[in-house]
């Protein structure tokens, strides 16, 4: 499931829900990312994203996730709109019969969602605001899943 | 054919959206990004380099030599950055 929301998200709620009507499912692995004060001097993020490429950016990526490990369920929510450091921006959940699948693609899920999933972020210091670059390391991160 | 425009393409340009009807002879991204080039001071800016923009057509990533057909959606964006 995908959902891209301006409201913050029950960590607790949605794995608790998350695969609940399975019998099958052996292991959960779960990643919640945060907004990070960087240099101790970030006040705020906004996230912009792009409506409609997002959601289906998303899709592929789970698509992809799916062929490439047995997955029994996935979850994946990310927030856009303005945060403050130690706000949840994203939340992944996999669910398999075995850790491995779960844990590896968990992982794969939010590399790729880092440098394909059309969010921008516009950072404000005391400075004032200035637009994040995209990192090299995270294109080089997600490389390594290249098939 | 309708444009978007993100992030500090967005500012440059000064508009997140816009409908155009680009002239005859502009059929891929390229051709489009040199005649958005000519539209004024923001616009020239906002492509003046071209490794930093990021081009969807119809919401999927695509190459600065893609086609364009009329009634396209094309959006314009830096590298992105999601996640945390």
């Amino acid at each position: 499931m995908i959902r891209v929301q301006r409201e913050d998200f029950d960590v607790g709620a949605e794995l608790a829900g998350f695969a609940a009507d399975r019998r099958d499912v052996g292991g959960i692995a779960s990643f919640i990312g945060l907004v990070r004060d960087d240099g101790g001097d970030i006040t705020a993020m906004t996230l912009e994203h792009y409506p409609g490429m997002t959601e289906r950016q998303l899709a592929s990526i789970e698509a992809e996730a799916r062929r490439r490990w047995p997955l029994l369920d996935c979850l994946l929510i990310h927030r856009f709109g303005r945060l403050v450091p130690g706000d949840r921006i994203v939340l992944v959940a996999t669910a398999a019969t075995h850790r491995a699948a779960a844990l590896e693609s968990c992982q794969f899920l939010i590399d790729w969602l880092k440098t394909r999933a059309p969010f921008w972020k516009l950072e404000e210091t005391s400075s004032g605001s200035t637009w994040v670059a995209a990192k090299d390391t995270d294109d080089a991160t997600a490389e390594r899943w290249r098939e | 054919m309708k444009l978007l425009y993100f992030a500090w393409l967005r500012t440059k340009t000064g508009i997140g959206e816009e409908d155009i009807q680009p002239p005859e002879g502009v059929t891929s991204v390229n051709e489009l990004i040199a005649w958005l080039k000519t539209r004024g001071t923001g616009y020239a800016e906002a492509f003046a380099d071209l490794a930093l923009v990021r081009v969807a057509v119809n919401q999927e990533y695509v190459r600065s030599d893609a086609p364009l057909a009329p009634g396209d959606e094309v959006a314009f964006f830096p590298p992105v950055t999601g996640g945390l």
